[in-house]
């Protein structure tokens, strides 16, 4: 089954302007698949039908009076349910704050309506955007459409499965530690993860604010580099935002790679790497050689206590950042004889079990006592990192790895074992610390017909390079295609 | 046994900027409650804050004003705690790395000066204010709490003193000082009974040669002066009583009773509160650049002190300058004005600390509501210098320009108090006396002069008390002559 609903962004867009298809009949086809594997997929947990017929309406009359508002007019995208739509119920999948409506739409939300999308609701994700696997949700786990016995990757799971599915054309999800490229690997999609301050921050519910960061999930670089032209940018109401211009992406897409050092960083393309994960990236990084590239190893050490120090900082930010969900003033609120304990009894009721996890890790980590030992040290490793990445940079131009160390996992598979999910993240880590941006890229299939992702990193704000070292790994990739939609059960 | 206190004081001013330290909300406790919130101060999930860039230049205002290294680059830190009328349960404040650091004040108490150091003044936000419902508006007795965030998110600043102050007078000259020097600058309203700017103290006491400090206590709730040096009074004297009767004093926050002029310990938790610091991800560090502080300096207000110091050299004494300048009178603006125009500094001075002071008092208000201005002394000076106006007359008509007769020309008119100036009448006046008193007027040509005043008696009685005696007696002369 194929159909509108399975174009790319661009072919979309191209079709949209050429008179060949309207968006009422996109976002149609959309709902359509939505209502075909929504049952098992369970990608949104508010598919908004009335606003995005709404929009889609609104975006037909915009062309029909020359006044369209570039590519993404017209376009249904999803959003993950931790940016804060206006008059649409946003839970950052918790139970505390089920039947939250926000005032006030978030910065990228403002910018893609701005630029004309059909946005077609709120995407499933692990609890405050807290897992690997999109299994944390209050609300249910999200299936993978390549195999609705495994997980979609997370936490941005369920904007991964909605355009893996065909229920939207593009997403926008966050990546504290990898939650935008380790679903984008596992669901056969581009996902990246910009520049840390390149995306406005605000509106995006708050899981670790010096890791945060908004990106798109899509079916083709090109379609990544469009949403990121559309939402990037500078944004006075986020101070941690990058106040410089935006640097345009999609121009580089044509450069080819020759001459560009690609390095291949030890330290997470070997240890650890699922097989067919490893010969996949093998091959991929043989093609772009062959494409001109030259090919050099990097060594970056401190990668491998990399996962730890996120394991502190992410959690003592998050102890913080969650403290505001206290059924005082909105969301949940379980009573209490006291002000204290309706508090207490509210979190302990709202919060899953892996949410409580982190709160309770980073709490101990600022502790009196503890704060050296813990969050000064996992601070003093980001340096670290930091600095070991500027090192790297001078031998190579971009560098890559693979995306995850394995293909989508069966559901339940690591959900008793918090470490070895935490595993998941191994590779896509680093550049949150660092603040780099990154990017993953199909490039094949396992043995069961899984999807396989290749990540390419840049140095911070090197977006075109980035940008033109991922569409020659999309040329260089074996095709990935699209699930088989048929199969999904219903 | 004698006992030295050790005091610190801690001080929270909330700056008077047009909007809050985080968001675009308005500073306004006028306005009707939760109107002048927005999601950043209300900590809804998504919102980012947004460093307020007036508030840093007048912390840096507060800093120079009191002597401080302003930092180069400073940070803010979350300050972790759970409270309901806190919006996010941290509060955005500064820890290791503070906006000013290492200043001092010298405060004038019974008669010494004594140097008190500010070991730091840092920004922070306020938190909502929380309104207990139900029997007497009491926490241990309300049947709810109702919240009011507009005050969520308005500059704080926190002024920290080093524990140099010693007694109770001490304290709160060290605190009407800072009041004063906050007021001059402009940035806080500084109303102690409405909170604007709000006084805790740390106490505690040690033998007289004792070098180690005795456990301190931290007294809050003293919303006057007075009531600040009552509690440190009562206890200091209560700290006494406890290690002089074999007991030991606990570190606590105790709360001060105006009523009943004591202090009782809250309600503690076990341990002490572990706040979890840490710097605050959402904000950049605030670099102060030298061009930036030193545009700001250059935009400082003259200082309490140096002002004293200039009205002394006016002549007038240091008690009546520091009144002047300080207190909740508000007066120097008004003494400036009238000096300006020429008016003799001693007499505006003893206008505004003795008859308006006293007028103040009597009928219970402040300057800012009576109808006195600056031009109104002016003028008052002006009449007495050309003897439109006796002394006396002057402060009757003072009063009347305070209750709003008018402005003192048509008050003094109005009452019939301006002075006969005029040649003619005054000389038919003398020479009426002259003539109705013969044989007084000769012993006066023979050398008594003591009826001079007599006869200066004699024209005022017959001008109704209008003559300008001064001018009576030089007219007498020439008879004489």
């Amino acid at each position: 089954m194929s159909g509108p609903a399975d174009l790319t962004i661009t072919e979309a867009s191209a079709r949209l302007s050429a008179g060949d298809l309207t968006a009422v009949d996109l976002t149609e086809a959309v709902l359509s698949r939505a209502s075909l594997t929504e049952a098992v997929v369970h990608a949104y947990l508010t598919l908004d039908q009335d606003g995005a017929r709404q929009a889609a309406t609104e975006s037909d009359e915009r062309r029909a009076a020359g006044q369209s508002k570039g590519p993404l007019d017209g376009i249904p995208i999803a959003l993950k349910d931790n940016m804060t739509t206006a008059g649409l119920e946003t839970t950052a999948g918790s139970r505390i704050l089920s039947g939250y409506v926000p005032p006030y739409d978030a910065t990228v939300v403002e910018r893609l309506k701005s630029a004309g999308a059909v946005l077609t609701g709120k995407t499933n994700l692990d609890e405050f955007a807290m897992g690997s696997s999109t299994e944390n949700s209050a609300y249910g786990p999200t299936r993978n459409p390549w195999d609705p016995s495994r997980v979609p990757g997370g936490s941005s799971g369920g904007s991964a499965a909605a355009v893996a599915a065909g229920s939207a054309l593009g997403a926008l999800g966050s990546d504290t530690g990898g939650s935008i490229r380790q679903p984008g690997a596992l669901t056969g999609l581009v996902g990246f993860k910009p520049t840390y301050g390149r995306v406005s921050r605000y509106g995006l519910i708050a899981f670790a604010s010096s890791l945060d960061q908004i990106g798109p999930l899509t079916r083709s670089v090109e379609d990544a580099a469009l949403l990121y032209e559309a939402i990037a940018g500078p944004d006075p109401r986020d101070s941690t935002s990058y106040p410089g211009e935006l640097e345009p992406v999609r121009n580089a897409l044509e450069e080819d790679i020759r001459g560009l050092r690609v390095g291949v960083v030890t330290e997470l393309s070997v240890e650890g790497i699922d097989p067919a994960v490893a010969a996949a990236f093998g091959r991929t990084v043989d093609r772009l050689a062959d494409a001109g590239a030259e090919i050099v190893e990097v060594s970056m050490p401190s990668t491998r206590v990399a996962l730890s120090a996120y394991y502190l900082i992410a959690p003592a930010e998050c102890s913080a950042n969650l403290a505001r969900f206290d059924g005082v003033r909105y969301g949940l609120r379980v009573d209490g004889s006291t002000v204290e304990d309706m508090m207490a009894a509210t979190r302990a009721e709202g919060f899953g079990p892996e949410v409580i996890r982190r709160i309770l890790l980073g709490t101990y980590a600022l502790s009196a006592g503890y704060f050296d030992a813990f969050y000064g040290q996992a601070q003093r490793v980001r340096t670290l990192i930091i600095r070991e990445f500027a090192a790297a940079y001078l031998q190579a131009d971009v560098l890559v790895s693979p995306t995850a160390p394995t293909t989508a996992f069966e559901l339940g598979a690591k959900t008793q074992d918090p470490l070895s999910m935490y595993m998941s993240d191994v590779c896509t880590i680093p550049v949150n610390l660092s603040g780099d941006p990154g990017i993953s890229v199909p490039v094949g299939l396992d043995e069961a017909g899984l999807p396989i992702g290749f990540q390419v990193m840049a140095p911070a704000l090197a977006e075109p390079l980035l940008f033109r070292a991922a569409a020659a790994v999309e040329r260089a990739a074996d095709p990935v295609g699209r699930p088989t939609i048929e199969e999904v059960p219903s | 046994m004698t006992w030295e206190p050790v005091i610190g004081i801690e001080v929270h001013v909330e700056l008077m900027t047009a909007s809050k330290m985080f968001c675009g909300c308005k500073v306004d406790f006028t306005s009707e409650p939760n109107t002048n919130v927005c999601p950043v101060c209300l900590g809804l999930p998504g919102a980012l804050p947004v460093t307020n860039k007036t508030a840093i230049e007048w912390i840096t205002k507060i800093g120079l004003a009191l002597n401080c290294t302003i930092s180069d680059v400073s940070q803010f830190h979350r300050k972790n705690y759970f409270y309901s009328d806190q919006p996010k349960n941290y509060q955005i404040s500064q820890f290791d790395v503070p906006v000013c650091h290492d200043g001092w004040i010298d405060v004038e108490a019974n008669g010494e000066t004594t140097r008190v150091r500010i070991n730091r003044a840092h920004m922070e936000e306020d938190t909502g204010k929380s309104i207990h419902t139900g029997d007497g508006g009491r926490i241990h007795s309300a049947t709810g709490t109702l919240l009011d965030f507009n005050r969520a998110g308005v500059p704080l600043v926190e002024i920290v003193s080093e524990a140099d102050i010693r007694t109770a007078v001490e304290a709160r000259a060290y605190a009407q000082s800072l009041r004063d020097i906050v007021a001059t600058l402009g940035v806080s309203d500084v109303k102690l009974e409405e909170g604007s700017i709000r006084f805790d103290a740390n106490i505690s006491i040690r033998p007289d040669s004792a070098s180690e400090f005795g456990t301190k206590v931290e007294i809050k709730n003293m919303n006057s002066f007075r009531s600040l040096e009552r509690a440190i009074d009562h206890e200091i004297g209560r700290q006494a009583s406890v290690l002089e009767s074999g007991g030991n004093i606990i570190q606590e926050t105790r709360h001060w009773d105006e009523e009943q002029g004591v202090t009782h310990g809250m309600r503690s938790k076990e341990g002490s509160s572990d706040y979890r610091y840490f710097p605050e991800p959402d904000l950049l560090p605030i670099s102060i650049s030298d061009e930036w502080r030193a545009g700001i300096a250059a935009t400082m207000p003259e200082l309490p002190a140096a002002r004293v110091a200039r009205y002394v050299d006016l002549g007038l004494d240091a008690d009546t300058s520091a009144v002047l300048v300080g207190g909740e009178m508000g007066m120097w603006p008004l003494f400036e004005e009238a000096v300006d125009a020429g008016a003799s500094p001693r007499q505006v001075a003893n206008w505004l600390v003795g008859e308006t002071t006293a007028w103040l008092r009597r009928e219970d208000t402040s300057l800012d509501e009576s109808a006195l201005n600056g031009s109104h002394l002016a003028s008052l000076a002006a009449m007495v210098d050309e003897g439109h106006l006796s002394a006396t007359a002057a402060k009757e008509v003072l009063a009347a320009v305070l209750d709003g007769a008018g402005d003192p020309e048509s008050v003094a008119r109005d009452l019939d108090l301006l002075q006969i100036s005029d040649l003619g009448p005054l000389e038919e006046a003398v020479d009426a006396a002259i003539v109705a008193n013969q044989d007084q007027f000769e012993r006066l040509v023979a050398g008594e002069e003591k009826l001079i005043g007599f006869f200066v008696g004699q024209v005022m009685r017959s001008t109704g008390g209008k003559a300008d005696p001064a001018l009576v007696t030089q007219i007498l002369r020439a008879r004489l002559s």
